[in-house]
């Protein structure tokens, strides 16, 4: 599997995915940096976490306004996986190859913690090898991830199953006081129509190892090497 | 030619930062405050001089990248230089 990491003034967990995908892949991804108008031939792009361009106006708007996002979109619309972590979430809304928006957290706080989550389904390139319905654990680092769409998107997606993740209790029950954000009905990840782009706010590349104390997030990197390679 | 935008949230969106302005003011002192929304201002000093093409220009402006449409409204106000 060829992978890209697109870096971004600002983006911070960078270096986490990429050390994710040289775990998992036994590969090094290719690194792409904002100003640059070319990818390289790859079947996976990776919109890393961060806090691209400092926020500034709104999370991800101005990284989306970037000259490689042209490029990432013409990708994502020929069928290249593209996969947005936190950050990278923000700025797939914001350039509009994924609905909604991320708003400020409910309660206005940073959260950084382990939270659970549901795994919608299991039939796309990035979850292949979880099982539909199965709990997770991985951390989730932001300020701003209420996730948010008009009442017509929101019925949308949810029918067209595009909902990736829930936030969940262990056991599994997508409940409000368990919610991280406010998210509207507990999304946490959501898929493009084709499910090639997917964006979540929490951080499955920091859970890939043992060592990490937990690697919940390894199966996403390995559903994508076995769906790509 | 100066445009004011303002950029505000849609009703129905929850603004949590506008409600704890108004628990804030509410501490200090100041009753009857039913609800605060928080917003974003922006000036823009445009070289443009037609008021029509100015107008379209900051529309564009505000739907391509300084206002996000799913939860956000604006308004333009141009001004003579």
């Amino acid at each position: 599997m060829r992978a890209a990491v697109v870096t971004f003034p600002g983006s911070n967990r960078d270096v986490d995915v990429i050390d994710a995908l040289i775990a998992v892949s036994g590969q090094r991804p290719g690194i792409v940096w904002h100003r640059d108008v070319e990818l390289p031939d790859v079947d996976l792009i990776v919109l890393p976490g961060g806090f691209s361009y400092g926020d500034y106006l709104r999370s991800g708007a101005m990284a989306a306004r970037s000259p490689i996002l042209r490029e990432v979109s013409a990708r994502a619309e020929a069928g290249v996986a593209v996969l947005g972590i936190c950050n990278g979430f923000q700025i797939l809304t914001e350039v509009g190859l994924l609905p909604g928006v991320l708003m400020a957290n409910r309660n206005l706080k940073f959260v950084c913690r382990d939270i659970h989550l549901k795994v919608e389904r299991a039939d796309t390139p990035f979850t292949g090898r979880y099982e539909a319905g199965q709990v997770i654990r991985v951390p989730v680092a932001h300020h701003d991830g209420n996730y948010f769409s008009d009442a017509d998107t929101l019925a949308r997606i949810e029918s067209e199953g595009r909902v990736a993740f829930r936030y969940c209790t262990p056991e599994g029950h997508v409940e409000d006081e368990i919610n991280p954000n406010g998210s509207i009905n507990g999304i946490a990840g959501v898929y493009n129509e084709a499910r090639n782009v997917l964006g979540l706010m929490p951080h499955p590349e920091d859970h890939v190892d043992g060592a990490q104390g937990c690697s919940d997030g390894r199966p996403m990197f390995e559903s994508l090497i076995e769906h790509l390679a | 030619m100066k445009a004011r935008v303002h950029i505000t949230l849609k009703s129905g969106v929850l603004d949590p930062q506008g409600r704890a302005v108004r628990n804030a003011l509410t501490s200090l002192g100041f009753d009857g405050i039913d609800d605060v929304r928080q917003g974003k201002y922006l000036e823009l000093d445009l070289t443009e001089s037609d008021a029509e093409r100015a107008r379209a220009a900051v529309e564009s402006m505000c739907a391509r990248l300084l206002a996000n449409t799913v939860i956000e409204d604006y308004q333009i106000e141009l001004e003579e230089a």
